[in-house]
């Protein structure tokens, strides 16, 4: 592995990228095995750091990481000192004062796993699960992961975004990644969800859905995140749902081979009707399975060799 | 395999191999093994042959080949990567994963574990973990084509294609034409 932490999904080069997803695919198996153990992270200390609101990504990781038999320990802001005014720095030297070798972090404010990995307050390997409205790397990996199992190789393959881009860390990861694995990328949403800069990444920008479903492989509807809005970004839900909603006329313009995907959780009606949501085409549940093989790829690449800084790693033999 | 990667090793690059087994002396060799494995367990009918990455697989799968010809029946073999199940995994930065394809239900049955070349025995100790989380066999057997000795944990092979006297320099290659371009097995190293 060329990195020790894993903070966006544009540190990924091809190889990297690959070798997850590769990993990952072994991994999947486990899951339908009679004991779902493996004793590869045997007495390593995952610490799972969230300081926002999260049911899939949390479990996740607790999942992958309890598999490959790492020790979890989950931390969430509420009901810590944090709501008495610990500050980030504090938490991590407290972490690392407790030898975590891996930290998960989920953050409001992006750049936080960056400040974490890059300030030294941890010797542990940082795994970004979500900072503020950046990246969200291991969720554009399961993307890529489902979207592979159902597609195959991604090279040339067309995937489209619709939704609310600018608040949408899965947007940005997946765009980066899946430009690595060769896919065209094209991102559709109403001016307003479109975040400043968007020329600069490497995709195609549209306002208009229906003209980008008939070539789609896979598509891909955003949460509207309500919580981030602090301004009117559209008139109404209803006009909103009626431009950039996929429902079942449009699900049946998609090609036959095409699927739904769905970072969760969703807001059924809004941006995806129930009937599309429960659809076969839709791979919404298929993600979250997968979830967990690909974070335990990720820890396992991670930490399942030998460190770089090989301080605290020599204790077994 | 494990064992190679624990042996001190001289720069052996430039010295000259020697041919150890040709093609038909491992074609022999795992004929035999095959009437050995099906002698001892009578009918093959509980028998599920379970090849370690990389080459005990191509090793498993030719067995499998040959005890269908002789069962008239078809056999196949599975594989099993215990690189998660390693010893050690810390020393090393992380390898990627072999595919494991399990062909049948292990309960019960008399797993046959296939590997090139049983040295230190401390892969086959790995691949018994593997096993234990798959599920319980009536029995465990080891065949093996190459033993070259120097076992450091307390394991034997019930059926060897070759024992092979070596000392700790020399280096066992074995090449199979699914992965290399011949049937080969050569040292390399030590006193020619």
């Amino acid at each position: 592995m060329t990195f020790t932490h894993l903070l966006s999904a544009g540190d990924l080069d091809r190889t990297d990228a690959i070798r997850i997803l590769d990993t990952a695919e072994e991994l999947l198996g486990l899951a339908s095995r009679p004991i779902k153990k493996l004793p590869t992270l045997r007495g390593r200390t995952v610490v799972n750091l969230f300081f926002e609101d999260s049911t899939r990504t949390r479990i996740s990781f607790e999942a992958a990481a309890k598999r490959l038999s790492a020790d979890v320990i989950n931390f969430s802001a509420k009901g810590s000192s944090v709501s008495k005014g610990e500050s980030l720095k504090d938490t991590a030297l407290t972490l690392q004062a407790m030898g975590a070798d891996a930290v998960v972090i989920r953050h409001q404010h992006s750049g936080a796993p960056h400040r974490l990995a890059n300030a030294k307050w941890t010797n542990g390997a940082v795994i970004n699960a979500g900072d503020g409205t950046h990246e969200h790397p291991t969720q554009a990996l399961l993307d890529a992961f489902t979207m592979r199992r159902h597609l195959g190789e991604l090279e040339g393959k067309n995937i489209t975004i619709v939704g609310d881009v600018l608040h949408s860390r899965v947007a940005r990861s997946n765009a980066l990644l899946l430009d690595t694995l060769g896919a065209n990328v094209t991102l559709v949403a109403p001016p307003t969800l479109l975040p400043v800069g968007i020329e600069k990444w490497p995709v195609e920008t549209s306002y208009d859905l229906d003209s980008s479903l008939e070539k789609a492989d896979a598509v891909m509807m955003l949460r509207v995140q309500q919580e981030r809005m602090n301004a009117a970004f559209f008139p109404s839900a209803r006009e909103y749902s009626r431009r950039y909603g996929l429902d079942t006329p449009r699900l049946n313009r998609l090609p036959d081979h095409a699927i739904v995907m769905h970072p969760g959780p969703m807001n059924r009606g809004m941006e995806i009707t129930a009937d599309v949501a429960d659809h076969v085409r839709s791979v919404i549940v298929e993600q979250v399975t997968n979830g967990v093989a690909v974070r335990m790829a990720v820890l396992y690449l991670l930490l399942g060799g030998a460190a770089g800084d090989s301080t605290t790693e020599e204790g077994t033999e | 395999m494990v064992a190679s990667d624990d042996a001190p090793r001289a720069d052996n690059s430039h010295a000259p191999a020697r041919t150890v087994l040709d093609d038909k002396d491992i074609s022999r060799a795992l004929t035999r093994i095959t009437h050995e494995i099906l002698e001892r367990n009578r009918d093959a009918s509980d028998v599920v042959l379970l090849g370690i990455p990389t080459r005990g697989v191509h090793l498993a799968r030719r067995i499998a080949k040959r005890m269908s010809e002789v069962e008239g029946r078809i056999i196949t073999a599975g594989a099993l990567d215990i690189t998660m199940y390693r010893d050690d995994l810390r020393l090393k930065p992380a390898r990627a994963l072999e595919h494991t394809e399990i062909p049948d239900d292990i309960d019960g049955k008399i797993v046959v574990l296939v590997d090139d070349v049983l040295f230190s025995g401390r892969t086959i100790r790995a691949a018994l973990d593997a096993l234990n989380e798959l599920g319980r066999p009536k029995a465990v057997q080891l065949a093996v084509l190459i033993d070259r000795g120097h076992r450091e944990l307390p394991i034997r092979a019930d059926f060897v294609g070759k024992n092979l006297p070596t000392s700790l320099v020399e280096k066992v290659k074995v090449a199979l034409t699914e992965s290399d371009e011949r049937d080969a097995v050569d040292i390399q190293g030590g006193a020619a």
